[in-house]
């Protein structure tokens, strides 16, 4: 449709240079252009979250940032929290407390848990709540979720 | 509840204990792979139709784009659900739209391109004459004389028609006391599984054969009906559910577009592949529950329901939907009405109407979460009727003795209606909250309080699908064991699970049986290459069903392993012992590991002199009667009467599926579904407009519960072993969804009973209480 733009996206401390469209969004970026498939898409509308990645510490809904957008910037994603063969406790907690079912929507509440933990580890329960609500699940009914982040929050402030 | 690690001490069973997942590592690393995670070579975007009903006049490409329409499907059949009862009028859908449209959303054409960014583009090119008629979207509207109809072959617009009437009704209901009337209206919804549908079709330019990779729920059943549609041999097609982000009900039908994929992958030797979007999920998937309900309630001077009369209209949208057909919402209404309650004189007449709209599909509960809600709110009505409390009419109406047989003619095994009843009004506390509902409505606080009891009928085996008089029959599911030479375990398996946890669960009722360890067992799904014939996961049947194939397999595993044990170890097989991953000679502390019998049973069978059969692999097929789990939901909600917002302040559950083969995916099983009916009771409404067209097309304006709507939610078990059902285990993935629309509509109800304000409509949104209230001039 238009030109493509060269760009180089820094995806977990690795480096990926690419041709995209600017209208490309970030999330198919990552995806396809990047082939980092953990990051999931559920609407495209910037609704349901499950396409959340932390950009320069802050979780975003990658399907709302153009990739262009995202230059020059340090994007995580699901691929990039475990060190190795040690899950990160976020990842740790959420299989401990059956945090998932499908696993679709997992990714995205994984960096949302995690972005915000970083920048904020005392939130408090109520303000967490709240934080956890910006993403959708369909399958656990949301318990174990809270049960999860809440406990890799204590971990992550013990750490 | 936390999950445990895989070890547990000897003597304790692995069935029964809430381990952690085999499915969870690659999933919280991003390691799982879902259908849109691969690439393809060419993408498809459909082109659809604007408009709810109309005639197709031109199509017209622009120049340059690859466009498949009807005219290119030479040879491809029309999808024809199948139905031999109840009055039932075949209607086809064709692949792609050819002459009529009959929904918004409806495939018309498909546009090839390099990338789905590019196929979107052209698509949007893509030139639609439509000459436009009237639709109608109402079931009542188009029940009506002089209607628009929607297909030739359905008069009136009635696809199917169940009547039921038992004999001496009309006595019975002569006799009553009291008749109470309800009017339930429950509006439509949509599954919303929040990965949306997709597949990815790829031919073998060598041999021909294409396999289709895609977001399905039951693989097996997709291979035989998209190879009839496409009249190809089945062995020339392998279909894959990949790792599946949720289904509900909703992945379970035949998507046209699936079979578009197939025959273009094959017409281009090439990859094809198209990924929903979620206005497309939103409008043109599948939609459910959109339905009138009317009940009247007979009861004698005591609040005994004594007869029951149901009228059920189903809108069923445009088409019927393979391979349940439309038949599933009305039908599974009138079979199973009444519920929990003993009541034996029953009528019921169930109707079926196609509308422009889009088609209806089982999703989570079916039928069960309107007829629930409507049983249930009639049964508070009779409550206030006969001034007793919610409760109270519960106890002198629930079944409480077994096997009991409704008067419809099922059969209820076993079950603990009054039971967990009584131990949720005890969880809750009841005298504590009437005490503080008082209190705070003197404050201009309204809180309520709904309860809901209900009966969960799961693992249907193939004689419950047949009553239905349904062309394709499923119910029975097969399970293949092996026990490799190296001693690994791997159980394939028909079911077809995509977040329900099969791997784990199979595993520990293998451990169990064979006497190893569960990290030692793979359970291998949804692959129609590697797995047996079965009919995938839907319908709270596949920890009864698939597990029940797997006990009998896994026993034919663990007789073999005790006869190679006996030869092995000179000792009689009734004092072998498998257990901890050896078989042991009872009371002595001669072992041999099972790892080592495996081995045998390949590398050293003349040893056995012809007595065993080589091997290790062994099948096991069931097809249960179907058994009945059940529960008692309790709402408590707060309704702010200024702007008819609801809270779900508390949740409490008692229920009884049985034995509980892993608590912790149980309770999460319970916890899904609820969320969801609370979202079906609150919030998730699928609108029309007069047109037709969809004003809820994305999730923002459908909206699903996040985690602020959905409160904590409080479990208490029974587990009442049911005795159709091998394991022991009844199904419960639904149960959650039946029940809780009914009691946060009740807890609403209650809420608004000093406004004498009622609400027998889902969801109960705040515009719907605000009108409420305002009719009867009690609010502003």
């Amino acid at each position: 449709m238009t030109e493509k733009t060269a760009i180089t996206l820094t995806i977990n401390g690795r480096d990926h240079a690419i041709e995209v469209e600017p209208r490309r969004i970030l999330a198919d970026a990552i995806r396809e252009d990047c082939g980092q498939t953990g990051t999931h898409l559920g609407c495209e509308h910037g609704v349901c979250g499950a396409c959340t990645v932390i950009v320069d510490g802050e979780p975003v809904r990658s399907c709302l940032m153009f990739a262009v957008q995202a230059e020059g910037k340090k994007i995580r994603t699901v691929e990039g929290l475990a060190q190795g063969d040690k899950l990160h406790p976020m990842q740790q907690a959420f299989m401990n407390y059956h945090g998932l079912q499908c696993g679709f929507c997992t990714p995205g509440f994984l960096m949302l848990g995690v972005g915000v933990l970083e920048r904020e580890p005392d939130i408090c329960d109520e303000e967490l709540l709240d934080v956890l609500s910006s993403n959708l699940c369909r399958c656990t009914g949301y318990q174990n979720i809270i049960k999860a982040v809440r406990a890799a929050a204590k971990e992550m402030r013990g750490l | 509840m936390s999950g445990r690690d895989h070890t547990k001490g000897s003597g304790t069973t692995w069935v029964g204990r809430p381990i952690r997942r085999f499915e969870d590592p690659a999933l919280v690393s991003g390691r799982g792979r879902f259908t849109a995670d691969l690439p393809a070579t060419h993408h498809l975007r459909f082109v659809r139709s604007p408009v709810a009903a109309g005639k197709i006049g031109r199509i017209a490409a622009p120049d340059g784009a690859q466009l498949i329409t009807a005219a290119d499907l030479e040879g491809v059949k029309s999808i024809v659900p199948m139905l031999h009862k109840f009055n039932y009028r075949p209607v086809g859908q064709p692949v792609l739209a050819s002459d009529a449209v009959r929904f918004v959303g409806e495939p018309i054409a498909a546009v090839v391109a390099a990338s789905s960014a590019a196929a979107e583009d052209m698509a949007e090119r893509v030139d639609l004459e439509i000459e436009e008629a009237t639709p109608v979207i109402d079931a009542r509207a188009a029940l009506a004389v002089g209607a628009p109809r929607i297909h030739a072959e359905a008069p009136g617009n009635v696809i199917l028609e169940g009547k039921f009437k038992s004999p001496d009704f009309d006595t019975a209901w002569k006799g009553a006391s009291k008749i109470v009337k309800l009017e339930a209206r429950s509006r439509r919804q949509n599954a919303t599984p929040i990965e949306a549908r997709g597949g990815h079709a790829a031919c073998d330019a060598a041999t021909g054969r294409v396999t289709l990779i895609c977001a399905t729920q039951m693989p097996h059943l997709m291979r035989t009906a998209i190879a009839d549609v496409l009249g190809m041999p089945e062995a020339d097609l392998r279909v894959i559910a990949p790792d599946v982000g949720g289904g509900f009900g909703q992945k379970m039908s035949l998507a046209s577009e699936y079979i578009v994929l197939v025959w273009l992958a094959r017409k281009l030797k090439s990859s094809v592949a198209w990924s929903e979007d979620r206005r497309e999920n939103l409008i043109a998937s599948f939609h459910s529950r959109d339905q009138y309900v009317t009940l009247e309630g007979a009861f004698d001077k005591t609040a005994r329901l004594i007869a029951l009369k149901a009228d059920v209209v189903a809108n069923v949208g445009a088409y019927s939907c393979f391979p349940t057909t439309c038949g599933i919402e009305p039908l599974m209404a009138m079979a199973e009405m009444p519920g929990p309650y003993d009541v034996q004189h029953y009528e019921c007449q169930a109707r079926g109407v196609l509308t422009n709209t889009c088609t209806m599909a089982p999703y989570r509960g079916v039928s069960r979460p309107v007829i629930t809600f409507a049983l249930e709110r009639l049964m508070d009505k009779a409550a206030a009727a006969f001034a007793i409390d919610p409760v109270d009419i519960r106890r002198r109406n629930l079944i409480d003795k077994f096997p009991y047989t409704s008067a419809i003619g099922l059969e209820y095994d076993v079950g603990s209606y009054r039971e967990t009843l009584e131990m949720a009004v005890k969880a809750i506390d009841l005298p504590a909250f009437r005490a503080r509902q008082q209190q705070e409505r003197s404050k201009g606080r309204h809180l309520g309080i709904g309860f809901a009891t209900f009966s969960e009928r799961t693992g249907y085996g193939s004689p419950a699908f047949a009553a239905r008089g349904m062309d394709i029959t499923p119910g029975w599911e097969t399970v293949i064991l092996t026990v490799d030479p190296s001693g690994f375990v791997e159980a394939r398996i028909g079911a077809s699970p995509h977040g329900q946890g099969l791997r784990t669960t199979l595993a520990q009722i293998i451990a169990d049986e064979i006497g190893v360890t569960p990290d030692v067992i793979k359970v291998v799904h949804g692959d129609t290459d590697h797995t047996p014939y079965g009919w995938g996961t839907f319908a709270s049947r596949s920890l009864v069903i698939s597990g029940g194939a797997t006990l009998i397999a896994a026993r034919k595993v663990r007789a073999k392993l005790i006869k190679i044990a006996s030869t092995m170890l000179e000792a009689a097989e009734g004092d072998i012992i498998l257990a901890d991953g050896v078989a042991k000679i009872a009371g002595t502390d001669r072992v041999i590991p099972i790892a080592r019998l495996a081995r045998e049973a390949y590398t050293q069978t003349h040893r056995f002199k012809g007595e065993i059969e080589p091997g290790l692999i062994e099948t096991g097929t069931y097809d249960p009667p179907g058994t009945f789990s059940n529960a008692c939901h309790v709402a408590i909600v707060e309704v702010d009467a200024d702007t008819g917002r609801v809270v779900v302040e508390r949740y409490v559950v008692a229920e009884d599926a049985g034995r509980l083969i892993n608590p912790m995916i149980a309770e999460g099983q319970v916890h899904g579904g609820i969320a969801q009916g609370i979202g079906n009771a609150l919030l998730e409404e699928i609108i029309y407009d007069e047109n037709g067209s969809i004003l809820t097309a994305n999730l923002a304006d459908y909206m699903p519960p996040t985690a602020r709507e959905i409160p904590p939610i409080e479990l208490h078990h029974i587990e009442t072993p049911s005795v159709n059902s091998i394991t022991k285990a009844k199904g419960l993935g639904e149960g959650g969804t039946i029940g809780a629309p009914a009691a946060v509509l009740n807890a609403i109800n209650d809420a608004l009973a000093p406004f004498g304000a009622q609400i027998d409509e889902m969801p109960a949104t705040p515009q719907r209480i605000r009108a409420a209230l305002r009719a009867l001039g009690k609010a502003a």
